[in-house]
């Protein structure tokens, strides 16, 4: 089972809908006991670094979330839920993420051309930088559905894909058991049901 | 880079997909659930879901219907007609919409910009605007192009997007249903004064159309059309492959 971890970001109904579409067992949930005894994680997000890592911290899904992962349990942060995963975001002001990956998350302004629209939005192809087991079912140049205005950087550990924004974004990062994709799998047509199903899988 | 996107818009009235010459004479083409399944299938990049009579009879959405769309295509959804409320968002983000495109809501009253990218982020906050060309400006038109507002429409694209909008829909009343092609002048002149994505509405009869926009007005995200994608007149693969060797980036 999958344990969509709900904390009060965001609308989890797609991702709930893309788990049911490839027949893998996923439920959202905020309850420890549901978390600690799923299979695999999902850490969802959209909006605010702040408020999302202060809805975790205060709801006390952060340490369960640190003690889930160092345990080697597979998770994946989608989005803002990847971003959540650093050490540190510039999202106004400064913040500390959850710390299972290390790098940053600062914005896209001042760092894409000028003549490019931010938040990046739509879909964009996939470049790999590094081989992984979530990309089992798909390939290189296979686009995904972006909306962001901030970005993971400082993380070359861990990063497997980027996409092309007049700079190199960076679109997907794994480091052993942790996952993210900067990207929404859930919008992605079939490439990003192939991830998810890759994600559910293992390996 | 970022892909040009192909837009099929589903004009939904009682749960049927309706596709009108100047927003009159509508026709019963499909069922919204098997239409957006096909067009998911077929290569669409994003889907738009109207409920086009929703401003003048106060008609919600059919929300079954949505979250039937939404828990089986998985593409983004924008999803409008009849938003003007918060409450409004809250109803169609909760059945799988990604973004909610406001029109007369945001005519009336336009702080609904504001406090709906506040709660929701700019991403999910869409001004749609229907524009005519009268005595010699484009016009914001309310109501589903019935209501001319005398609103200069380039000042009020941009104001909306100052409140908060995150993408345009410019939907050209002159070019409506009489597939000739996009409105390159209105296209380029909203390109021109707002730094979001501008989605290109009305007109479209052909792929030619869809390449002359592109390489008119490279500023324009998005290419929406309804009947010619419902009736089958051009297929999204066909359409694609031809950007694509016309050097338009687009997503295979």
């Amino acid at each position: 089972m999958i344990a969509i971890i709900d904390y009060g970001v965001g609308n989890l109904f797609s991702l709930v809908s893309s788990f049911k579409m490839i027949g893998v067992p996923a439920a959202a949930t905020s309850d420890p006991k549901v978390i600690k005894s799923a299979d695999k994680l999902i850490l969802p997000g959209v909006g605010a670094f702040s408020d999302a890592i202060d809805k975790l911290r205060s709801s006390g899904l952060d340490k369960l979330i640190k003690e889930q992962a160092d345990a080697g349990k597979d998770i994946m942060g989608i989005c803002l839920g990847m971003q959540l995963l650093f050490k540190k975001s510039f999202e106004y002001g400064e913040h500390e993420g959850l710390g299972l990956l290390s790098g940053n998350v600062v914005p896209m302004k001042g760092v894409v051309p000028e003549n490019l629209k931010i938040p990046h939005i739509g879909w964009n192809a996939l470049k790999f930088k590094k081989p992984s087991s979530l990309f089992r079912y798909i390939k290189e140049n296979d686009c995904v559905y972006f909306v962001h205005s901030y970005y993971a950087t400082d993380c070359s550990d861990s990063v497997i894909a980027t996409a092309e924004y007049g700079v190199e974004l960076t679109a997907a990062v794994e480091n052993g058991n942790i996952k993210g994709c900067q990207f929404h799998p859930e919008k992605s047509g079939e490439v990003g049901l192939n991830i998810l199903r890759a994600f559910c899988k293992g390996g | 880079m970022i892909t040009k996107r192909i837009i099929p818009c589903l004009d939904v009235k009682n749960g049927r997909v309706v596709k009108g010459v100047n927003f009159k004479g509508l026709s019963d083409v499909s069922s919204p659930v098997e239409l957006a399944e096909y067009y998911s299938k077929s290569g669409a990049d994003e889907l738009v879901f109207y409920d086009i009579t929703a401003s003048v009879e106060q008609r919600r959405i059919f929300t079954d219907i949505l979250r039937e769309v939404a828990s089986r295509i998985f593409i983004p959804l924008t999803v409008g007609g009849g938003i003007n409320t918060l409450d409004d968002f809250d109803r169609v983000l909760k059945c799988g919409a990604d973004k909610v495109s406001v029109n007369s809501g945001a005519i009336r009253n336009p702080e609904l910009i504001h406090r709906a990218a506040l709660k929701y982020g700019n991403q999910c906050v869409v001004i749609s605007a229907d524009v005519k060309r009268v005595e010699g400006e484009f016009r914001v038109f309310a109501k589903g192009g019935r209501e001319d507002t005398g609103m200069e429409a380039i000042g009020w694209i941009k104001h909306c997007v100052d409140l908060g909008a995150g993408e345009v829909v410019l939907n050209s009343i002159d070019t409506d249903g009489v597939k000739k092609g996009f409105d390159l002048e209105m296209l380029s002149a909203v390109c021109e004064s707002v730094n979001v994505p501008v989605i290109a509405s009305g007109g479209a009869g052909k792929i030619q159309d869809f390449i002359d926009l592109f390489s008119t007005v490279p500023g324009v995200d998005a290419g929406l059309a309804a009947s010619i994608f419902h009736f089958g007149e051009v297929g999204i693969p066909d359409l694609k492959a031809a950007l694509k060797a016309n050097n338009i980036t687009v997503r295979l």
